[in-house]
């Protein structure tokens, strides 16, 4: 059995590790409130955005344009959004076997990564990783998605890459967090709710219908990106508040077990004791 | 003017917040194609925004803000305007906009290779417009 001493030491360590990962839990909570709020504003705008571009397009269906099409190469950008840190359990590998699962080919991805976790976790699996943006997970603005949106759509139209895609991790509650891949480009809608959307209304268009899909199609894929940073805040801290809030109760459950062991040591030195000390008395009457 | 028949419902939504919802009875922005006016029962349009100063006249006054990116969508009952950016007067930073009001000029001025000029000439449109505006 273990020395009184021992048991004492690692107990203590373990109290201290459970005051750290009590913190870290306060602290995202706290983090996860003001991440949750930011994305819910950020719904009305992308709904509209979204209501807009597909009625749009139930207008105009055949119109040929570039976005709606897919390029000619066969890379693929993926955009991957994770957390700059770690120890929030299973939150980074989910994003990364989200990809390495996926049907893409791992030679024709090329990564565009948001976050540092899950562009070492890709880079050590060997993926192509172009560009790294990850100081933006600090805290994403609207500015950061049009920097980024800018990036890849300029990549597009040059060809260099052929499709887009987006992997990050939606936020539904909570407690609830789905690793989603979505595509961004070529634009894909659901037939159903593009038939579906109201058309009664002649549409002009400023310029011309054409060029407003040029303009107001990046903006959608911008808002995408925005919506998904902020939820992806929003999940990283939520997952990270869970990680920790079992690591504390973890911690919790060692502790019971080694005060227990510690007791159990302590009451059987003192037993051991006494009869030590009584042995010693009747051999010397 | 400004009786309940001609008024309209208008909404201004940015990321991050609903920048504005009400009932105006004309509002005024700059498309890419020049100033705009809208009053009720417009023809349905959808419009890309350049940046300038968005006025709305409610019934029971006005309202200016800077409008910097977007576009609007306008339908007879309905306007709504997903912008990029805006602000109303009072939360316009002028000294951030002085100076780069300042920087964009240095950088038209200079003349140097490698400026991008249309960018450039965009900073300081908007510059003007911030500062125009927080007056």
């Amino acid at each position: 059995m273990a020395s009184l001493r021992d048991i004492k030491q690692r107990k203590s360590s373990i109290q201290s590790t459970q005051q750290i990962t009590k913190a870290m839990k306060l602290v995202s909570t706290v983090k996860l409130q003001k991440a949750r709020t930011r994305a819910e504003q950020a719904n009305p705008y992308f709904n509209y955005m979204y209501q807009t571009v597909t009625s749009m397009l139930a207008r105009s269906g055949s119109l040929e344009h570039p976005y709606l099409k897919p390029g000619n190469s066969a890379k693929k950008a993926v955009v991957v959004i994770s957390s700059n840190r770690g120890l929030a359990g299973g939150y980074n590998s989910n994003i990364v076997k989200l990809l390495t699962g996926s049907e893409i080919p791992k030679e024709d991805v090329k990564v565009y990564a948001i976050g540092r976790k899950a562009m070492d976790g890709l880079e050590r699996k060997g993926y192509e990783i172009t560009a790294d943006h990850s100081d933006v997970m600090d805290g994403p603005t609207y500015g950061d998605a049009i920097a980024i949106c800018n990036e890849i759509l300029d990549a597009y139209s040059k060809g260099e890459i052929g499709e887009i895609y987006l992997a990050y991790t939606h936020f539904k509650n909570t407690v609830s967090h789905v690793p989603t891949l979505m595509k961004l480009l070529p634009v894909e809608f659901d037939e159903e709710e593009i038939s579906s959307a109201d058309i009664s209304i002649p549409m002009n268009y400023e310029p011309n219908e054409e060029e407003a899909l040029d303009r107001i199609i990046p903006k959608y894929i911008t808002s995408l990106f925005y919506g998904a940073l902020v939820e992806a805040v929003a999940s990283e801290n939520g997952a990270r508040m869970q990680a920790m809030d079992s690591a504390t109760s973890n911690a919790e459950e060692i502790i019971g077990d080694l005060t227990l062991k510690y007791n159990r040591a302590r009451q059987s030195n003192i037993t051991q004791e006494l009869t030590e000390i009584i042995a010693g008395a009747e051999a010397i009457s | 003017m400004a009786d309940g028949n001609n008024l309209f419902q208008l909404e201004i939504i940015t990321p991050d917040r609903v920048f504005y919802q009400g009932e105006a009875f004309m509002v005024e922005f700059t498309a890419e194609d020049g100033d705009i006016g809208v009053y009720k029962n417009h023809i349905p349009l959808t419009t890309v925004i350049a940046p300038g100063i968005l006025n709305i006249k409610e019934a029971q006054g006005e309202k200016q803000a800077a409008l910097h990116a977007g576009f609007a969508q306008i339908l007879p009952e309905k306007v709504t305007i997903l912008a990029e950016v805006a602000e109303w007067p009072d939360e316009i930073d002028k000294n951030r906009a002085e100076e780069a009001k300042k920087r964009a000029e240095e950088r038209l001025q200079s003349h140097a290779a490698g400026i991008d000029v249309a960018r450039a000439e965009a900073a300081l449109k908007k510059a003007l417009i911030r500062l125009n505006i927080g007056k």
